[in-house]
């Protein structure tokens, strides 16, 4: 009895010692998540530098973010991001305290406090055709006694009071379709012109009294020719367009309403200029680019009106806007691309020839061209101008130079991520040396010691912040090798610039990056973007010698039907290894489940014109492909016409040159959903990589249910066409969700069913033999989550033990879908506060574990919630032995429990995806959140049962070890001292 | 400090034995003295001494059937306790249940050791042995039954299956929606 009592008492202080990782407490924040700022491809930058104390750069980018940031430094001192549909416009500064922003297509005006972004006002200026927005804030312009901010958008013309963003007047310019291009307010005047071409055919300007948005004046002329569409201004009376062909050249004055076309053909202006131009949207001092045969052409626009081409520069120029200098003079900056470097050039408007300042910065080729240059004077200590410029790479990377130096940079490109992949790190090599080993010991023990010390609450401050920093600084995890509880790995992101980067699990810092030659612009490939990552090559077993690789899928323009391209990257080095393309196009990505003597998976990859391509294109890959080829199916879904077919891979394609790596298929089933009454607007499949430890769940009477799990099913969800607008668009009663679990091998339907006054957007996913979606119900008013689970029927009926023991059953036997096995599916649906960005869950190694939904909420966090509060099987009042088993009454609500936030007090901007990887530990999965912020956690659904955490105390451990010994030592001495004096007695 | 203990335990430095039971003359070094028969001296005591061997023997037996009802009232204990610790799983009623388990197994292992004092050739051992094997199995057989009442046996069908992984499938699927 007593040595029960003494067992039970030391199992409960090994149980207390374990913490719940559920929750984390506050000095754990940063011990093994991290989390990046971002803020995506720089659009448009304004600098604030005079008479401010931190100077800054005020940007807004591709990703709807404004920021602010700092000059020195490049970090962010305030950041914003808008919603995913308020593209930003226009950015500029008013009153030099206000940074106005103009986004959604010039309907919403915004104000935000330049020190600490914190919004002043917001407008909207409501109207009527889309139109371009446009932005003007005069520099010395006051109505009443407002100063005011010009905005063009939705057709009208707006003066605004830049205080407090009320509407001064509004004047609507949309009369016979004139698409104004241009606000011009030349300074001190009481005009302000507002300047566009009506149907690429006649060119208008309005003059408009700033005073009170009375129409002064409307002059308006036909060119016969037809124009090219966009307006380069030169001067405040002076544009300059293309006629419809490219071939002519037209200057267009338009000083107090008089409207003149001066006529030029581009192959007069003197160089050999061949081929159709373009003219590019600069703000040059009495200058214009064409880009004619992949080369700008510098044009200058003489008083007189004639053009005089001064330079023609290669086609990786960037330029900036012009720059007012305190002479009354305008600088431009230039730049040009060298060879591993870029070269620098400031230029006055008045002068080609020479330049303010000319430097040479050497720059990575893995940032590509310059794409946009800003550039910023300052006035330097012997009273002559300087130059800072602001630079935004291909690669989406800004940088800041001055004096022939970067003098920050940051990586803005990892905003914009669209797939993610891990892979491994290399296994640690023998042979560390002692000296490390004992440096390592001596730290190792410092550590515990402090480490105890904290424990037994006798830490100093000094102490206590010595700890922390030893927690979030240990060296241990941001290691380049393998570890043993496999935390360690690498993160490969494809980014929509094209470029992959490898991220280290431990601290988030860039392994390398690599921008694709394949993904960058070239003649063969004009838009090339980056699809989706792919394991090409995981090894494992015999092959561990050779690095894993992934598969970057390319396009080389928007269209489904462009060239494909594809790149085989070997992760440890981040070297291309191998590349093909410009080839077929590519649709779909199918990896099949074999790979051959090198582990490398073989992948299917379909075309338009529905021909699959087998990778890697070896002969090994092929003799597997044609043993296998019965058994493989493919289906595609298309969403505009509702259709699914199922297809199977049938013979060699019949092209003019023979490739024995394509294959026609042919169509074996289709499902087509009336048009009238459904839409397909989510597809759901389980991941293929995704570990399940048993076919089987036991429920608390001790009998099985059997899961049906199959790699190849499929959620659809259908909503009513009509409801496929925002929420609130249409009434309950003519709306409804149908979902729909397909097989898509045989095309059969497991699982049909109907939410009526449902609608999208739906979000969901799909794991082992279940699916967890999110829809709004509208009758309810309330965000809905639902869950189906399949079970196998078929299999039920093994119940005979004595078959079971001696291993006669056929419950691991291979199985088809043909056999059609009689399915059953539970369902149960439950109310949710939150909507939900995107969905994903939790992933171990070997899917024992229980399962995590993770879920991206509108406020931009994750949070985790568990799988048992989406179980079919929740019934109001559960059994004590379904309580004893898990399950939880049921509530027509799931509950949102604050400790369970992912990300605790953090916010991923923008939140687009989450990925789940497993790690070795099998209680672990690793979290990766990425949007315009990145987040990297680690989650243990069910509590680290597998180990100890890195809290635990070893010292203290290993102190009551050696206190124990010492004490049963002395102990012992002391009872034979005693023994023997009874005997001398 | 045996040796030491030993003395201290027995209380006496020496003794002499002068009583002289034993039969055989082969069991003692120095012979018996001229005139002295053995067999002579048996015979005059042997209604004495088989009267005293009868009463032994009795006596071995009643112990022995003693020693075989012994784990009667170990086992009403046994299920008092088993009583008392409920059906749920949890440290108590496994350590309960593993010495039900054990005691019986135990016991049985040394079957032959119990009754080892009681060894006779007038002594019939049998019948409380088998007695004794009898309680013990039956208080086995209770510990067995408690374990099943603890789910610890695997006598349903989900012991067998539930680490059974998913069938394979002939078939594979892949596709979607177009990447776009």
């Amino acid at each position: 009895m007593n040595m029960a009592i003494r067992v039970f008492l030391l199992l409960l202080i090994i149980f207390s010692s374990m913490y719940p990782t559920l929750c984390i407490y506050e000095d754990q924040v940063g011990h093994m998540d991290w989390h990046q700022q971002y803020i995506g491809k720089v659009k448009h930058a304004v600098f604030h530098t005079q008479k401010a104390a931190r100077k800054r750069v005020v940007v807004s980018t591709e990703e709807n973010v404004v920021a602010s940031l700092d000059l020195r430094r490049g970090e962010i001192f305030w950041r914003h991001v808008l919603g995913p549909k308020d593209v930003i416009d226009a950015l500029d500064i008013a009153l030099g305290k206000y940074v106005i922003t103009l986004s959604s297509g010039g309907t919403i005006l915004r104000a935000w406090n330049l020190p600490d972004g914190q919004m002043m006002w917001e407008s909207t200026l409501s109207g009527s055709t889309p139109s371009m927005s446009l932005l003007s804030i005069p520099t010395n312009l006051k109505i009443g006694k407002d100063d005011v901010v010009f905005v063009y958008g939705s057709g009208c013309l707006y003066a605004v009071a830049s205080i407090d963003g009320e509407v001064i007047w509004k004047k609507e310019l949309t009369s016979e379709g004139v698409h104004i291009q241009q606000l011009i307010y030349p300074d001190g005047t009481d005009i302000i012109y507002a300047v566009g071409l009506a149907g690429l055919a006649q060119f208008d300007a309005y003059q408009i009294n700033v005073k009170t948005g009375e129409l002064l004046k409307h002059s308006s002329m036909v060119f016969p020719a037809g124009f090219s569409g966009d307006l380069s201004f030169i001067t405040s009376d002076i544009a300059v367009t293309l006629d419809s062909t490219g071939s002519i050249l037209v200057a267009v004055h338009f000083q107090d309403g008089e409207i003149s076309f001066h006529q030029t053909q581009v192959s007069e202006l003197g160089w050999d200029f061949s081929g159709p131009a373009v003219l590019l949207l600069t703000k040059l001092p009495g200058m214009f680019a064409l880009e004619i045969n992949k080369s700008i052409v510098f044009i200058k626009v003489t008083n007189e009106g004639k053009l005089e081409v001064v330079d023609k520069l290669g086609q990786s120029t960037a330029v900036s806007e012009s720059l007012n200098l305190s002479e009354g003079q305008q600088a431009f900056g230039l730049i040009q691309r060298g060879d591993g470097k870029i070269i620098l050039s400031v230029k006055l408007g008045s002068d080609w020839t020479s330049n303010l300042l000319q430097e040479t910065i050497q720059m990575d080729y893995q940032r590509g061209n310059a794409h946009k240059v800003f550039i910023n004077t300052y006035v330097r200590t012997d009273r002559s101008n300087g130059f800072r410029a602001l630079i935004v790479m291909e690669d989406h990377s800004l940088f800041l130079l001055q004096q022939g130096e970067i003098v920050w940079s940051r990586e803005d490109g990892l905003a914009s991520i669209t797939d993610v992949m891990a892979s491994e790190l290399p296994v640690e090599k023998d042979g560390v040396s002692v000296a490390k080993v004992e440096h390592n010991l001596f730290e190792w023990l410092k550590g515990h010691l402090l480490k105890l010390k904290g424990t037994l609450m006798i830490a100093t401050p000094d102490d206590v912040a010595a700890i922390q920093k030893l927690r979030l600084q240990s060296s241990e995890k941001s290691k380049m090798t393998r570890d043993h509880n496999g935390f360690r790995k690498l993160l490969i992101v494809l980014t929509r610039a094209g470029k992959l980067f490898a991220l280290h699990t431990g601290d988030g810092r860039i392994v390398w990056s690599l921008f694709l030659d394949s993904l960058r612009k070239s003649e063969t490939c004009q838009n090339p973007r980056g699809l989706s990552l792919h394991q090409w090559q995981d090894p494992h077993h015999h092959v561990l010698d050779e690095n894993p690789s992934v598969l970057v899928v390319g396009r080389c323009d928007h269209s489904t039907d462009s060239p494909g391209v594809l790149s085989v990257v070997d992760t440890y080095t981040g070297q291309e290894r191998n590349h093909l393309g410009p080839t077929h196009s590519i649709t779909r990505v199918i990896p099949l489940p074999f790979t051959d003597s090198a582990e490398q998976r073989l992948h299917l990859l379909l075309d338009v014109n529905r021909q699959a391509h087998l990778y890697p294109r070896t002969t090994e890959a092929l003799d597997i492909f044609q043993r296998e080829l019965g058994n493989i199916y493919w289906y595609s879904a298309d969403v505009d016409k509702g259709i699914l077919k199922g297809h199977a891979v049938q013979n060699n394609c019949i092209l003019k040159i023979a490739d024995s790596y394509c294959f026609n298929t042919r169509d074996l089933w289709s499902i087509i959903l009336p048009s009238e009454s459904e839409k397909i607007i989510a597809t759901a499949t389980r991941n293929l990589n995704e570990a399940v430890h048993t076919q089987a769940k036991v429920t608390s009477d001790q009998e099985v249910m059997y899961k049906y799990i199959s790699k190849n099913l499929l959620f659809l969800a259908t909503v009513a066409p009509k409801a496929v607008g925002p929420i609130g668009s249409v009434t309950p009663e003519e709306s409804w969700l149908v979902v729909y679990v397909i097989d898509t091998v045989t095309g059969r339907i497991l699982h049909r069913m109907t939410h009526h006054g449902s609608q999208g957007p739906v979000q969901a996913v799909f794991s082992e033999n279940w699916v967890v979606y999110h829809y709004f119900n509208l009758k309810a008013h309330r965000y809905e989550m639902s869950v189906i689970e399949i079970y196998d029927q078929s299999r039920s009926d093994n119940k005979d033990i004595l078959k079971l023991l001696l291993g006669k059953h056929n419950l691991t036997s291979p199985i088809t879908a043909y056999s059609r096995p009689e399915v059953i599916a539970k369902s149960q649906s439950y109310f949710f506060t939150h909507s939900v960005k995107t969905l994903a869950v939790t992933s171990t190694a070997k899917g024992i574990t229980s399962k995590q939904l993770l879920l991206g909420t509108i406020g931009d966090q994750v949070l985790a919630l568990d799988k048992r509060f989406l179980d079919p099987r929740r019934t109001v009042n559960p059994t004590q032995a379904e309580k004893e088993e898990g399950i939880i009454p049921l509530t027509d609500s799931l509950p949102i429990i604050p400790q369970s936030y992912v990300t605790h007090a953090l916010k991923v901007e923008g939140l687009r995806g989450i990925a789940t990887v497993p790690a070795k530990l099998e209680s672990t999965t690793l979290v990766f959140a990425y949007g315009v912020d990145l987040f990297f956690t680690r989650l243990a659904p069910s509590r680290t049962y597998d180990s100890l955490t890195e809290d635990f105390s070893y010292a203290l451990l290993l102190i009551t070890i050696a206190a124990l010994v010492i004490a049963i030592f002395v102990t012992w001495i002391w009872s034979e001292k005693k023994e023997l004096q009874e005997k001398w007695r | 400090m045996d040796k030491g203990k030993a003395v201290m335990g027995s209380g006496r430095r020496w003794a002499v034995e002068f009583t002289d039971n034993s039969t055989s003359p082969s069991s003692r070094d120095i012979p018996d003295p001229p005139g002295f028969t053995r067999g002579a001296h048996g015979q005059d005591e042997s209604t004495v001494s088989k009267q005293k061997k009868d009463a032994e023997a009795n006596w071995k037996a009643q112990k022995a059937w003693e020693v075989a009802q012994a784990p009667f009232k170990n086992l009403l204990m046994m299920g008092f306790m088993m009583w008392m610790s409920g059906s749920t799983v949890h440290l108590f009623s496994i350590g309960i249940t593993f010495s039900a388990l054990w005691q019986p197994i135990n016991a049985l292992r040394g079957v032959g050791k119990v009754f080892e004092p009681y060894k006779d050739n007038k002594v019939d051992l049998l019948a409380p042995k088998l007695a004794f094997i009898a309680l013990n199995l039956v208080g086995l057989g209770l510990g067995v039954w408690k374990l099943n009442t603890l789910g610890l046996l695997p006598t349903h069908v989900s012991d067998w299956v539930s680490s059974l992984p998913p069938a394979q499938e002939v078939e594979f699927s892949g596709g979607g929606i177009p990447l776009h």
